[in-house]
């Protein structure tokens, strides 16, 4: 196989061709700043209300209640920034968390402790679910807010958020959900799963980078993290993105077309590669083995260090991640694989694939096997596996 | 990331293997951050006949156990202890700053065995080698 096989659309995707080409116009024709009113700038006021509507529809809110950003990182920061400090204004200092968050929560969240927040990290089981029962045990009278991903990054593990919404409401604490990795491949609905807020991310479901958006249910009034302009009514400053935009608002319509058929593909997909990589000895699936993104397979292998497994695969065109601590620029084991309770020297050697649709199931046959193919040639040159192997 | 030198040595690793004659064994590393080097050696009149080595780790430390391998092989116990990892690296056309611990695991690794030749032989190696730094991170 010549072709490259890209198996980690949980970093990023490519910009699916339909949104690319909805896209196009605005940037050399209809450029103007969407707040004039001459020609080259009139209907762009229009193609972001479109988007907001089409990011709308997707997650079950109303058009009003979407606000556009720069991104994952920026929406998780207004969220529980803009939250917090609106909170602290009625003495409610308290956070709740878990300790498997993206980055952009985790050290957002870090950042408030600095500024005198107190900050709850809840601890999660050896699928990296936390239980709806350590949510409610964790609120206090102060509790500002409670911030929980709705699936993990890493090891695609989808949180019981729907009850997690249900004890917030009850309690009269505020909801966010970090839903980067959700949006597209699982059903959401703001309203039935009592979400408050809601953090999206363009180009992880064929958007380009440098757009995402914040849901804000109506009510809810977290302080401005950027102030300039009175662009998305007067909350969020800045002249629009009006391409990516109209990216985001085209490219969730499509990623939120047909979840449950999409999803079956993906997991028939995953399942392949599942299958086959298990029968490595010494090798496990991080994570849930049901409540898991569909297109998410995350493994350990003992013996073996992940950058050389993703050093070889690439060689035979296969694109994946790890959370490999020499994959990192900090050299630091990935947090969420010491939180299920993975020892650090059998974090060092694990491997993340993330199909989307535009994998086959030949692809899905070719990387189970290169995978088994490529753990057993490193392993036999791996003095830590002489030791382990017959353990 | 990596030169073009550090893929071909991580792609295709000289002297990969056991030695079951060797009469020097070092072992540098552990599982916990991640690298493991362990080099075997056949030494005869003081000079490196044979060396194989195993590595547990990355691009860069399988590339730099096997470059050092390369570079010790037929060379005698005295110009083997002149290794370091400068020599390693810059043979490899260089490392990514955070990967150069790499290249100092290797320099262990070789001193290790070297350690191992003195020992079996009755002569502290502690004044000749130097100590060894089990692990570099």
């Amino acid at each position: 196989m010549e072709k490259i096989i890209y198996a980690d659309n949980a970093a990023t995707t490519p910009v699916h061709p339909l949104v690319l080409q909805e896209m196009l116009p605005f940037f050399t024709e209809s450029y103007g700043n969407a707040s004039t009113v001459y020609s080259v700038g009139r209907n762009n006021k229009a193609a972001v209300e479109k988007a907001r509507e089409q990011v709308a529809k997707a997650i079950g809110a109303q058009t009003n209640e979407i606000y556009f950003t720069a991104g994952g990182s920026e929406s998780d920061n207004w969220a529980v920034k803009g939250i917090a400090k609106r909170m602290a204004e009625k003495g409610k200092k308290h956070l709740i968390t878990t300790v498997i968050e993206h980055h952009a929560i985790l050290h957002t969240m870090h950042a408030l402790e600095k500024d005198g927040f107190e900050v709850t990290y809840l601890p999660v089981d050896e699928y990296g679910l936390v239980t709806p029962n350590q949510v409610e045990q964790a609120i206090r009278p102060d509790t500002a807010l409670v911030s929980i991903m709705y699936a993990n990054n890493e090891i695609g593990t989808i949180e019981p958020i729907s009850e997690i919404g249900e004890i917030c409401k009850k309690y009269e604490v505020i909801f966010h959900t970090d839903a980067v990795q959700a949006v597209g491949s699982v059903e959401i609905d703001v309203v039935s799963q009592n979400i408050d807020l809601l953090s999206m991310s363009g180009h992880k479901f064929g958007a380009p980078k440098g757009i995402g958006a914040l849901y804000i249910k109506r009510g809810v009034n977290p302080i401005n993290l950027i102030d300039g302009g009175a662009q998305e009514k007067n909350r969020r400053a800045g002249t629009e993105n009006v391409p990516g935009i109209v990216g985001i608002g085209k490219a969730i319509e499509l990623a939120t077309a047909d979840i449950s058929n999409k999803a079956n593909k993906l997991e028939k997909m995953r399942d392949i590669i599942i299958e086959k990589v298990l029968t490595l000895p010494k090798s496990r699936l991080n994570g849930h083995p049901e409540k898991r993104l569909p297109g998410n397979a995350n493994f350990c292998f003992e013996g073996v260090e992940g950058e050389g497994i993703l050093l070889k695969l690439d060689y035979m065109g296969i694109c994946a991640a790890s959370g490999s601590a020499c994959t990192s620029a900090s050299l630091d084991a990935s947090h969420v694989l010491l939180a299920i309770g993975v020892p650090i020297e059998i974090a060092h050697g694990s491997l993340r694939i993330s199909l989307s649709e535009n994998n086959t199931e030949e692809e899905a046959h070719y990387i189970g096997e290169k995978i088994f193919e490529v753990v057993t040639q490193l392993r036999n040159m791996s003095p830590l596996w002489e030791e382990i192997k017959d353990i | 990331m990596y030169s073009e030198k550090v893929m071909d040595h991580f792609m295709n690793p000289r002297n990969v293997g056991e030695l079951e004659n060797a009469n020097a064994i070092g072992q540098v590393g552990n599982p916990t951050c991640g690298d493991i080097m362990k080099i075997y050696l056949d030494i005869k009149d003081d000079v490196i006949e044979d060396v194989k080595f195993k590595t547990f780790g990355c691009g860069a430390a399988i590339a730099t156990s096997s470059m050092a391998t390369e570079m010790i092989k037929g060379k005698t116990v005295e110009e083997a202890l002149q290794l370091t990892n400068k020599a390693v690296m810059n043979a490899l056309d260089g490392l990514p700053p955070i990967k150069v611990h790499c290249s100092v695991l290797a320099e262990q690794a070789v001193k290790a065995a070297l350690s191992d030749y003195y020992t079996r032989q009755g002569i502290d190696p502690l004044p000749i080698v130097g100590e060894i730094k089990e692990d570099v991170h």
